[in-house]
């Protein structure tokens, strides 16, 4: 099991040294070139002193070591369009896409355990065909039109739920406030995930039914619930938990358009912002610390493979 | 295999074969009829630049198919290099690939498009570039698979005692039997890279008018969204066909590897 962690944290490693390396090769590949990275807001003489600091009059591998120890001790550089220092403007927005992403997350589990037991057991029904192709049909929509359609009739139409920001303007943010604001974005983030939950699900609870290990418990006559609850659900968890993880790169880009289209102040938003106030080191930033982010989800969920595999615990 | 193929060939008939019926050119602005409802016309109405929108649905169906298309060639192409590169009997070659591999299926795909919009400019050029390089890791992880189970076959060991190139073996012996499972990963990174493109220009990162593409009308038309819907809703569904056309014949290729 340790095992297990270290090599996750080796991986992490190279995921966060590949997005540094990717950012400064594009960096260095633009047109441009790394002056980009001095304020356009600067004096001459500013400009001048930024870019003997960021080196780019020194030889490339030196700037790319620099590169590299200036992120390794957390220093990204200030934006442009906040003047703040980068780190602390992520981290101010990073909570709220974590309840954002986790919320949907859980709702989306919530959906897709019990609909993907009750479809997995009943494989070829009526009922298994009718959520596959809701699934077919879910995974085709693109979030933002989802999130734009129900803004225009949840928000603009029926006027049931507020149309956007984190809690209503001048009011005392009340919990109930806050949740209702929390309803649009959460359905149209968990929505996808759920769909792909379920048929990774299904198809777990599929072949779980048919592996050695259920025949004698079916032929003691245990019932078809029973079977699933006591002797499938288990193993049908291993394949959520992997699908979660490679879920999670996606989860956040979806998170961003999400919270574009609902006002909501996250990281995401603040990415799509930077990126079109042309704020280059701030969506660096973003993209690093993004990384790092999906970088510890990655370890959590393997702590929690871990709890739900006893076999991960006993192997090394 | 053919029949799955035609509700993608009916959206490209609209997109490159519409315009050359219906000559309005949908660049053109009329400001004294902006947000119109359909009339003679124009028969889906105008958008919030007075704009005829049948005729933007049309070339920014060319511009979402093109970057659909080359995107997940993109993809494709690298995919199928890594993946293959994984596999080799070079251990270090695999090992170091198949890290890397791992890895980069951890990368969170959308902040670098972001930043590579920003550095670049969201052309046609940058958005296929962008998005194929982002989006291979699914197709390398697939043909990993697959290789290393068909590789153990008996007539790819007997090639391989012959004395078959690694290179040569690969694209004689393995490769025509990953086409169902390539083809099938293809048109699901087509349809993801349709998803992306819009995804971009609806952020305003991607293709910026007056060239329209399915993506941006969605963002002219959010402000006009109480009093014209009409507007929010035809590029949403022309998206949504392309997405379930293009994952259609993945479906239809191999349903032992959907979408995965």
């Amino acid at each position: 099991m340790l095992r297990l962690l270290g090599a996750r944290l080796f991986q992490g490693l190279i995921v966060l040294w590949l997005v540094t390396t990717a950012t400064f090769v594009l960096i260095h590949a633009a047109p441009g070139g790394p002056a980009v990275l001095a304020d356009p807001k600067l004096s001459p003489v500013e400009r001048v002193a930024i870019e003997r600091q960021l080196g780019i009059d020194r030889p490339l591998p030196v700037q790319y070591l620099t590169w590299q120890s200036s992120m390794l001790r957390g220093d990204l550089g200030r934006s442009f369009l906040y003047q703040t220092p980068i780190l602390d403007t992520v981290l101010d927005r990073l909570p709220n896409t974590l309840l954002l992403v986790v919320l949907a997350v859980a709702v989306a589990l919530a959906i897709a355990l019990p609909v993907g037991l009750y479809v997995g057991a009943r494989p070829d029904t009526a009922a298994d065909r009718l959520v596959a192709t809701v699934n077919f049909t879910a995974l085709a929509i693109p979030p933002f039109w989802f999130g734009i359609v129900a803004l225009l009739v949840v928000a603009a139409r029926w006027r049931l739920l507020p149309a956007g920001g984190m809690m209503t303007p001048g009011a005392d943010g009340s919990v109930i406030d806050r949740l209702r604001h929390l309803i649009l974005p959460v359905t149209v983030l968990a929505f996808p995930i759920s769909a792909e939950l379920i048929r990774f699900i299904r198809a777990a609870v599929r072949g779980g039914r048919a592996a050695p290990h259920v025949t004698p418990a079916v032929a003691r006559g245990v019932g078809s619930r029973g079977v699933t609850r006591q002797h499938v659900l288990r193993n049908a968890l291993l394949p959520v938990l992997t699908v979660l993880g490679l879920q999670v790169p996606m989860l956040v880009g979806g998170a961003a358009v999400t919270e574009t289209v609902f006002a909501w102040p996250g990281m995401g938003r603040l990415g799509v912002e930077a990126a079109l106030g042309r704020d280059y080191p701030l969506v660096m930033g973003i993209a690093l610390v993004v990384a790092a982010t999906v970088v510890v989800a990655n370890i959590l969920l393997d702590l929690a493979y871990v709890w739900a595999d006893p076999r991960v615990r006993t192997a090394s | 295999m053919r029949r799955s193929l035609l509700p993608l060939a009916l959206l490209a008939v609209f997109a490159f074969g519409g315009p050359l019926l219906y000559r309005i050119d949908p660049t053109a602005i009329d400001l004294s009829r902006t947000v119109a409802a359909m009339s003679r016309a124009h028969p889906l109405g105008t958008d919030e630049s007075g704009r005829d929108v049948l005729a933007r649905l049309m070339t920014g169906g060319q511009v979402s198919l093109i970057v659909g298309l080359l995107a997940g060639i993109v993809a494709l192409l690298v995919g199928t290099v890594v993946g293959a590169l994984a596999t080799a009997r070079h251990r270090w070659l695999s090992a170091v690939t198949s890290r890397l591999l791992d890895a980069a299926m951890a990368v969170p795909a959308f902040f670098i498009l972001l930043v590579t919009v920003t550095l670049f400019g969201g052309s046609t050029t940058t958005l296929v570039a962008a998005i194929g390089l982002t989006a291979w890791m699914g197709i390398a992880r697939l043909v990993r698979a697959e290789s290393l189970s068909l590789r153990e076959r008996d007539y790819v060991l007997a090639a391989r005692a012959l004395g078959q190139p690694p290179v040569a073996l690969f694209a004689r012996h393995l490769l025509p039997h990953l086409v169902p499972t390539l083809v099938a990963a293809a048109s699901v990174g087509v349809a993801q890279a349709v998803l992306t493109e819009s995804a971009l220009s609806f952020l305003g990162l991607g293709i910026e008018p007056p060239m329209a593409s399915w993506g941006n009308m969605l963002t002219g038309a959010q402000q006009n969204l109480s009093n014209a819907p009409w507007l929010a809703i035809y590029p949403g569904v022309l998206i949504v066909l392309t997405v379930l056309a293009a994952n259609a014949i993945g479906e239809r290729i191999q349903p032992r590897h959907r979408v995965a």
